[in-house]
């Protein structure tokens, strides 16, 4: 057993018998976690007791979605956990073998519905990696501005959520109006908000509108401010930090043999970013750190999607400053559709618009895997390509499937209450688990 | 500033800063230097290797597919540590074998390698599973089986798993299964309102606490009968 003490500010007054502010020692073992509550004296501790079963979900709002778990308890600790996924499975891929490779991008922004412009952004390097295209200067910055814009998005989504599940509800609300200014602006740039769609094969669906930039530059200067709050609020608390630290550790060494990635395989202690070791989207120019944890816990994770989302910050900054002018898309009449106005007008766009639409781009005969950093971890997309207009197999690489995969390892021997804020911190999305 | 200390995925085994991939060509990239220590190592078990889109592809012998991951996991000068994805692909043309591809990734390295096997249609899909070498492969195997019915040997679990357990209509992304599902619109509701509602505990779990007691008389007879579960 080993004895680590977490200093706290106690935000109700706390104080022990000569005066100070209480320190509250946080016992941590490997299998049992959290705080380590005697017993008082002269109860025993009835633990005789047979075993119990027990259903979480798939109706169950701290589920995240519809994510199944049966639980057999031993009083309340939890002895095996059976994970049931698949109430959403709707067959993406399936469906994907039908389609053109523009007619596939909406399904992506259907998988992770919280990510969806960095899911339109992914499958996009995908396909362009399959047609051999290289993007415009400008798409490629665009494109990070969308990847990076959609990370806060997502993790003020799991920090929201994260918080009330451990029953914090007043960083949900802040996180919650941010979240609402991404969305405005989203909303003007593509004209959705969930289900954006914002990217082509070559290109983007439109530029950004005049004056857009001005929107991202405020939300870029206050956003840190409402990082700062939260952060005030949470980080140091008492309940916080009990409720959280020493909870599903996984070892780095675990954490990679299980396939975890993201800010789940960061916690863990593991410096791999995709953005950092196969970098794209010239992510490698610019300027940002990646946080790593060291314990693994859930506290830890907590701590590494928050520092995230501060570089993200600075990315969006560092891109906001080098948008260079120039077009968005490519120039081939082959891949991107022409202007509306000259598809009406012109014979040669009008055919050229009818055989984009009809029959669709054809990449040669190959395959390619890109991988991006999404939110929640790897996002991959493998696209097979017999030389038709529609894929022979289109294969979503999806990282909180394989994160999930993980979770009758975090929770067997800890209670009840902490399977949830376990649960809560591997940062699902049941639309990407099952697709 | 930051309460972390940072480590920067710069440095690495191989050296060199990474950067983005540009103008790769279709075929004829450099391909991963894995490839040729796989041919050194394993001579004949590599059918051939292609580089595609700069993505090094290595086809091995399925026989001996789990000794090949097994040994890039090991190997000191490999270290493929961390397994992404574990996939099938079945081609249009009913000719062509079913592939069973692997993508592996050496973190130390910075290395990515698909390895695929081929399975020929007509016989029975098996390969060997690499859940003892990756836990990853938990989940990506019974994946790959409820989609395709390929079968992991030596995979502790392999059940459905986005499908339910008694679905009967096959393995949906097989090429002869049709897009809408092999069974009619009312076949598939008449069985899904046959089904029983309480069986939705598999028989692995009506073992915790005496729950199988507790169920009501006719569902235990039915279920002691050999009838399946829902899930």
């Amino acid at each position: 057993m080993s004895k680590r003490t977490v200093e706290v500010e106690l935000s109700t007054t706390g104080l022990d018998a000569q005066g100070r502010p209480q320190r509250i020692p946080i016992l941590t073992d490997d299998g049992g976690g959290g705080l380590a509550l005697q017993a008082p004296p002269g109860i025993e501790p009835d633990l005789e007791g047979e075993h119990m079963l027990i259903n979480i979900g798939p109706q169950h709002p701290a589920t995240h979605g519809v994510l199944r778990l049966v639980l057999e308890l031993d009083g309340e600790t939890v002895v095996r956990c059976i994970p049931h996924i698949g109430y959403l499975h709707c067959g993406f891929e399936k469906i994907g073998e039908y389609r053109q490779y523009n007619q596939i991008i909406c399904w992506t922004d259907r998988e992770d519905y919280l990510n969806s412009i960095g899911n339109n952004v992914a499958f996009a390097l995908g396909a362009e990696r399959l047609f051999g295209i290289e993007i415009t200067e400008r798409c490629t910055v665009l494109r990070v501005i969308a990847s990076e814009l959609s990370r806060i998005m997502s993790h003020l989504v799991w920090l929201g959520t994260f918080c009330i599940d451990i029953g914090a509800f007043t960083p949900f609300l802040w996180a919650f109006q941010r979240r609402e200014e991404i969305y405005r602006l989203i909303e003007k740039w593509v004209g959705a908000r969930l289900t954006t769609t914002a990217t082509r094969v070559g290109g983007m669906a439109a530029d950004i509108p005049s004056g857009w930039m001005d929107g991202l530059r405020q939300f870029i200067r206050t956003f840190p401010h409402t990082l700062d709050e939260i952060d005030r609020v949470l980080t140091k608390n008492a309940i916080w930090v009990g409720r959280t630290v020493g909870l599903g550790v996984m070892t780095p060494e675990e954490a990679i043999n299980w396939g975890l990635s993201g800010p789940m395989l960061r916690a863990s202690g593991v410096d791999y970013d995709v953005r950092k070791d196969f970098p794209y989207l010239d992510y490698e120019t610019y300027d940002f750190e990646v946080p790593v944890g060291t314990n693994g816990d859930v506290y830890d994770r907590y701590l590494v999607r928050f520092e995230e989302m501060r570089q993200s910050v600075r990315i969006l900054q560092q891109a906001a400053d080098r948008l260079p002018e120039g077009p968005v898309n490519i120039d081939d009449p082959r891949i991107i559709l022409p202007p509306k106005s000259k598809a009406t007008s012109e014979m040669e766009s009008m055919i050229h618009h009818f055989k984009v639409v009809m029959e669709g781009p054809r990449p040669p005969i190959g395959e390619s895997y890109v991988a991006v950093e999404s939110p929640k971890g790897e996002k991959g997309y493998y696209m097979v390509s017999d030389g038709t207009a529609k894929p022979v197999r289109w294969r979503i690489r999806p990282p909180s499937f394989v994160n999930l995969s993980a979770i009758p390892k975090m929770v067997e021997g800890h209670l009840l209450s902490d399977v949830i804020a376990i649960n809560a911190s591997i940062d699902i999305v049941m639309g990407e688990i099952d697709r | 500033m930051s309460r972390f200390e940072v480590v920067r995925t710069g440095a690495n085994a191989s050296g060199g800063e990474p950067a983005t991939q540009r103008n790769i060509p279709h075929r004829g990239a450099e391909a991963n230097p894995s490839a040729s220590a796989l041919q050194t190592r394993f001579s004949s078990a590599i059918k051939r290797v292609e580089v595609i889109w700069g993505e090094t592809v290595v086809f091995v012998e399925p026989a001996l597919a789990h000794e090949i991951i097994r040994w890039l996991h090991d190997e000191q000068s490999q270290q493929y540590d961390f397994l992404s994805d574990v996939t099938a692909v079945e081609y249009r043309d009913a000719e062509v074998p079913i592939e069973v591809v692997w993508h592996l990734r050496s973190l130390p390295y910075r290395r990515f390698l698909r390895i695929k096997a081929q399975l020929p249609k007509g016989k029975p899909l098996e390969i060997d599973s690499v859940y003892d070498i990756y836990r990853t492969a938990d989940w990506l195997e019974r994946e790959c089986y409820d989609m395709f019915g390929i079968q992991f040997r030596g995979h502790p679990d392999l059940r459905r798993i986005l499908m339910w357990e008694s679905y009967k209509e096959g393995f949906p992304l097989r090429k002869d299964f049709p897009l809408r599902g092999r069974f009619s619109r009312s076949e598939q509701l008449r069985q899904a309102l046959a089904q029983n509602p309480e069986a939705r505990y598999s028989m692995e779990e009506l073992s915790i606490a005496d729950a199988f007691a507790e169920l009501p008389q006719d569902m235990r007879e039915r279920l002691s009968k050999g009838e399946r579960t829902g899930e």
